[in-house]
């Protein structure tokens, strides 16, 4: 029975979904890069003809990752996560700066993002490191050692600074909690996001009022055995902490770009044509598809070119003008039928080490999923992070690839593994 | 919780995003404008108005270019104002102004900056237009107009104004309209159609192609040219005839309704209004209260129509069968008609029809239009009779001819006259001034006109109208539908024969033309006005209305001089050298005439009026 032909247990629903998406995703970038003069399709000068050639290239490295032993990526997890730090900390030395940002390796007329890939090896790393069977997330050294290794490289990443790519970290916090980390972790953290949010819309003393009304409402209803004033306390003082130095951070520790795309959400006065052009665009974009848009090809804000990056980390509003709501709505249909499938598929392992990868890759493609559709219609700030498979470029269409054909190679494999 | 934690997130996330797409994608449909005025640029090619020619096919109104610099304020960048104001002669405040203007407009859409400058202006323009970003030319066709005469008639082209562009979307800044005249009439017919491009822009604003490979796009239609029924020598002679006198002069050929000339005076160049000084000069001319050039007197001018009224007293009474052709009145220069009622008159004898009509008599038709009201049983049901007679003229009423403005005149009805006399107590009597066109009744010149061309026809007329052909199309029906009278055929002959004799034996006898009979008669109103204050009785307004050749008749002329004191004197001569004119195509036989009526006229007359001094009116020979 070892080592069965791959391709025999191989989950096709997977893989249909993610050729689905890997061949709109041309179509789109062919419609948004589509010049005057039309071409050969294979024109290497032109964007599509680059993004066909990186669909190309990803197929013997499909051929590759199935083909290797699931078992080295277990084996050889660390040494992978060493080398992506490494990377990271050599864009330092090495890296080229795009934007102010410092997270490209360029060979010649083409880049690599590190950080890409890094994501892979944290995976890996922390799918390892959860699949011991001595390891327990209540314990607390256990805890900080899993937090370690996914804030070993988000520190690198933010150092870049990049924090789209590091807030797709964040997403493995998902996967901590699945495998038995306490709840108030993220109880916290969301906490922690809603009264950010709060803060930059209401007057924090406001709000600390607001939360001291809901403190002493949850302490009266709790049964009297169970009260506890001191924690309840020091939960206010730590949020009336917090919240007061929102307003520090905003004016102080965040870039002036990164306050422009949160007042851009929150409508406060931004110009148009500045700082708020991007969103504006976008939103024009895909507001303007109708139900079913205008038609493959005849997007006029997608022809102008008025959109940014729009074969980039912008894809998805030639989806929305020109495929319309009906397409838009296709497109994150096949987005979440295969992030389901992937969490399904997770779910039904047999060993913890693939069930937790890929919870890590369902958790990892959930966030750019959610993190690039929503900055791009007004939902959340703008953070640059490319859409799945869809957006245009090598280093990410070839990542996503290694990350989600790796589970797809385990869950092939989990016979063997028996 | 754990487990679902994930696909929950997933699915939560999902339907948050289809939400706020369905909520911008469908519901909010701002975007979709947005879009449009993002990427789309709406280009406008501009047909060439239609040309206008007389009767005759001569070229009446052609076409000059002329080039407006447009402004699209959000384009503009870069700006050296001081150059810009140098180069196109303007000022600074100007520049502010106009700039203002067309922010509110609308800072994306082209709005005119300076209108209608020359070739030459345009072209110094042009050579350093890119240096300008957000200004642009568009050219357009301006009126050029091949004769002084006419402005009347022709109306003008303006630009549209923000009023007319909400009304009527088929307008943007800019655009040119015809107002008053056959501009205004055939605004559709002569304008074309504008064709529209739709343009695909890119983030630059710089035009990429098509949009949709143009199938919105349309092709200019050009305009079409349009024949008038005016005779452009006829209007030209007639508005030179009217040499500083007020007044109108309507031309209708009876056969058709054609108008053949519809001359005001004072009038203007037509020109005055095209270009760059055309505010200047239209402010100008509207401002002038006093001889009022755009007021058109041929179709606007109520008179007392006086004698020549007459007709159709003697006409009405005759189809009542209250007189017959030989019923006889006596006259003593007047006669009485009531207690101490007494209409005067300048004759004295016993008169039949005939005689009545060539000499004027008062009291013929002073008796003749009270046996037609008192006829019935009750003044009322007298004059209901009378004035559907008239109306069947069509009189008190608009005439329906292709010009804008218009006057319905008055013809008294039962109705008018109740509310005149509440408690009852009139009778034919009472409102026997009528008969002689005094009294209630008002004509327009061209009401008086129309109904000579009526006469000439012995009962029947086709509503008066400037065009005579539109290129490709058919004439409107209103315009060849015969309007019948309710007088019958028969009862016209004695009335032309006593008109025929206005110039053998009557009153415009002096006025013969050599070769042409003609029917006529002459007319003079008592006319009022208010100055400071005071009611006022003015020089009596001159009058003439005829038609020519008795038989078979080619043209009926109304002719009205104001303050022109009796109609022999002023109406009467000209009406003899239009017809002449139009007839022979020259005045040889009346040349003394000619240049008598054409280098005198009345401007001591009007400006006594206004002198602030008592003067005496219906002086002179």
């Amino acid at each position: 029975m070892k080592n069965q032909k791959v391709t025999n247990n191989m989950d096709w629903v997977t893989i249909l979904l993610y050729a689905i998406l890997v061949v709109m995703g041309w179509m789109t970038i062919y419609s948004a890069s589509l010049p005057e003069q039309t071409t050969s399709l294979f024109d290497l000068s032109q964007i599509y003809g680059k993004q066909i050639l990186f669909i190309i290239g990803s197929v013997p490295l499909i051929i590759v990752v199935l083909s290797i032993d699931a078992k080295i990526y277990d084996k050889y997890a660390f040494i992978f996560y060493g080398f992506a730090l490494l990377l990271l900390a050599g864009l330092f030395v090495f890296g080229s700066s795009h934007k102010g940002q410092t997270n490209w390796y360029s060979f010649g007329g083409f880049s690599v993002q590190p950080s890409e890939f890094a994501k892979i090896a944290t995976s890996l790393v922390l799918a390892k490191f959860l699949s011991d069977v001595q390891i327990n997330l209540k314990n607390t050294n256990h805890q900080l050692i899993a937090l370690g290794i996914i804030f070993l490289p988000v520190m690198l990443i933010m150092l870049q600074p990049d924090a789209g790519s590091a807030m797709i970290f964040m997403a493995l916090m998902i996967v901590l909690y699945r495998e038995g980390l306490p709840g108030w972790y993220l109880a916290t953290g969301g906490i922690a996001i809603v009264l950010f949010i709060l803060a930059l819309l209401i007057k924090p003393a406001i709000l600390v009022g607001l939360c001291l009304i809901i403190i002493l409402i949850q302490y009266f209803i709790t049964r009297r055995a169970l009260r506890n004033p001191i924690i309840s306390a020091l939960a206010l003082v730590a949020i009336a902490a917090f919240v007061f130095s929102v307003d520090y951070v905003f004016e102080n520790v965040l870039e002036a770009h990164q306050k422009d795309r949160i007042n851009v959400l929150f409508d406060k006065d931004v110009d148009m044509q500045s700082e708020g052009y991007n969103l504006n665009q976008s939103l024009i974009a895909i507001g303007s598809g109708g139900w079913f848009g205008k038609g493959y090809l005849e997007g006029t804000q997608t022809k102008g070119g008025f959109v940014p990056e729009q074969h980039t980390d912008y894809i998805f509003t030639t989806v929305g003008e020109e495929w319309g709501f009906a397409g838009a709505v296709l497109v994150i249909a096949v987005f979440i039928t295969l992030l389901l499938r992937i969490v399904y598929l997770a779910e039904r392992q047999k060993s913890k080490l693939s069930r937790t990868y890929g919870y890590c890759v369902a958790s990892i493609l959930f966030m750019h999923f959610f993190v690039n559709i929503t900055m791009l219609i007004k939902l959340f700030p703008t953070v640059g992070v490319p859409l799945p498979f869809f957006s245009y470029g090598g280093s990410s269409l070839w990542a996503f690839t290694i990350l989600l054909f790796i589970f797809i190679k385990m869950d092939a494999n989990k016979v063997n593994e028996w | 919780m754990r487990k679902i934690l994930l696909p929950i997130l997933i699915v939560a996330a999902t339907l948050l995003i289809i939400a706020r797409l369905f909520y911008l994608q469908i519901l909010d449909d701002s975007y979709i404008k947005k879009s449009d005025n993002n990427a789309i640029k709406i280009k406008y090619e501009y047909p060439e108005r239609g040309y206008i020619y007389d009767r005759n096919g001569k070229l009446l109104v052609a076409n000059q270019p002329s080039y407006d610099i447009m402004v699209t304020p959000r384009e503009m960048k870069d700006l050296d104002t001081l150059q810009l104001c140098e180069l196109l002669n303007i000022d600074r405040d100007y520049f502010n102004k106009r700039l203002e203007k067309a922010r509110v407009y609308s800072p994306r859409l082209p709005s005119v900056f300076l209108p209608q400058l020359s070739k030459k202006e345009f072209a110094a323009f042009q050579e350093k237009i890119r240096r300008f970003k957000g200004f642009d030319i568009v050219k357009r066709s301006l009126r050029d107009y091949q004769t002084t005469a006419g402005a009347n008639v022709f109306g003008y082209i303006q630009q549209v104004n923000d009023a007319i562009i909400k009304r009527d979307h088929y307008y943007k800044s800019g655009d040119l309209i015809g107002r008053q005249g056959v501009e205004q009439m055939y605004e559709d017919v002569l304008r074309g159609t504008k064709g529209v491009k739709y343009v695909q822009k890119d983030r630059f604003n710089r035009e990429i192609g098509s949009f949709k490979d143009g199938i919105y796009d349309t092709i200019a239609v050009q305009g079409k040219d349009i024949t008038l029924s005016l005779d452009g020598e006829l209007q030209k002679y007639g508005e030179a005839l009217m040499f500083e006198k007020r007044g109108g002069i309507v031309a209708i050929e009876p056969r058709t309704g054609e108008i053949l000339a519809l001359v005001t005076a004072p009038s203007y160049d037509p020109a005055l209004l095209v270009g760059r000084e055309r505010s200047k000069n239209y402010t100008a001319l509207y401002n002038d209260s006093i001889s009022k050039p755009l007021y058109d007197r041929g179709l606007l001018a109520e008179y007392a129509p006086g004698s020549p009224f007459k007709i159709l007293t003697g006409l009405v009474a005759l189809q009542e069968e209250v007189i017959d052709e030989n019923s006889t009145f006596v006259c003593h220069h007047g006669f009485s008609y009531g207690r101490g009622a007494f209409m005067r008159c300048h004759d004295s004898g016993t008169n039949r029809l005939h005689e009545g009509i060539y000499k004027s008599c008062n009291t013929y038709f002073g008796n003749a239009f009270r046996l037609t009201i008192d006829k019935y049983p009750k003044a009322e049901y007298g004059v209901a009779a009378w004035s559907s007679h008239l109306k069947s003229f069509g009189l008190g009423d608009f005439l329906g001819y292709d010009l804008p403005p218009g006057k319905k005149g008055l013809i008294p009805t039962p109705k008018f006259y109740k509310r005149f006399y509440p408690n009852g107590g009139w009778s034919g009597s009472t409102i026997i001034s009528n008969s002689i066109g005094q009294g209630e009744v008002l004509m327009t010149p061209i009401q008086l006109a129309n109904m000579m061309a009526t006469v000439a026809n012995k009962g029947y007329y086709f509503t008066p109208h400037m065009i005579k052909k539109i290129e490709g199309q058919q004439l409107d029906k209103k315009f060849t539908t015969k309007h019948v009278t309710t007088i019958d055929k028969q009862y016209f002959q004695p009335v032309i024969d006593g008109l025929f004799d206005v110039y053998n034996l009557g009153t415009a006898s002096r006025l013969r033309v050599e070769g042409i009979e003609i029917c006529g008669k002459t007319g003079t109103a008592e006319n009022f006005m208010k100055i400071a204050g005071k009611r006022t009785q003015l020089d009596d307004h001159s009058i003439f209305v005829a038609f020519a050749p008795r038989d078979n008749p080619k043209i009926a002329i109304a002719v009205f001089v104001e303050n022109g004191y009796w109609g022999a004197r002023w109406a009467g001569p000209i009406t003899s050298l239009m017809i002449e004119k139009y007839l022979k195509g020259n005045t040889d036989s009346q040349k003394a005439r000619e240049e008598y009526i054409m280098t005198n006229g009345l401007k001591a007359t009007y400006e006594k009026y206004l002198s602030g001094q008592p003067f005496l009116i219906n002086q002179g020979r």
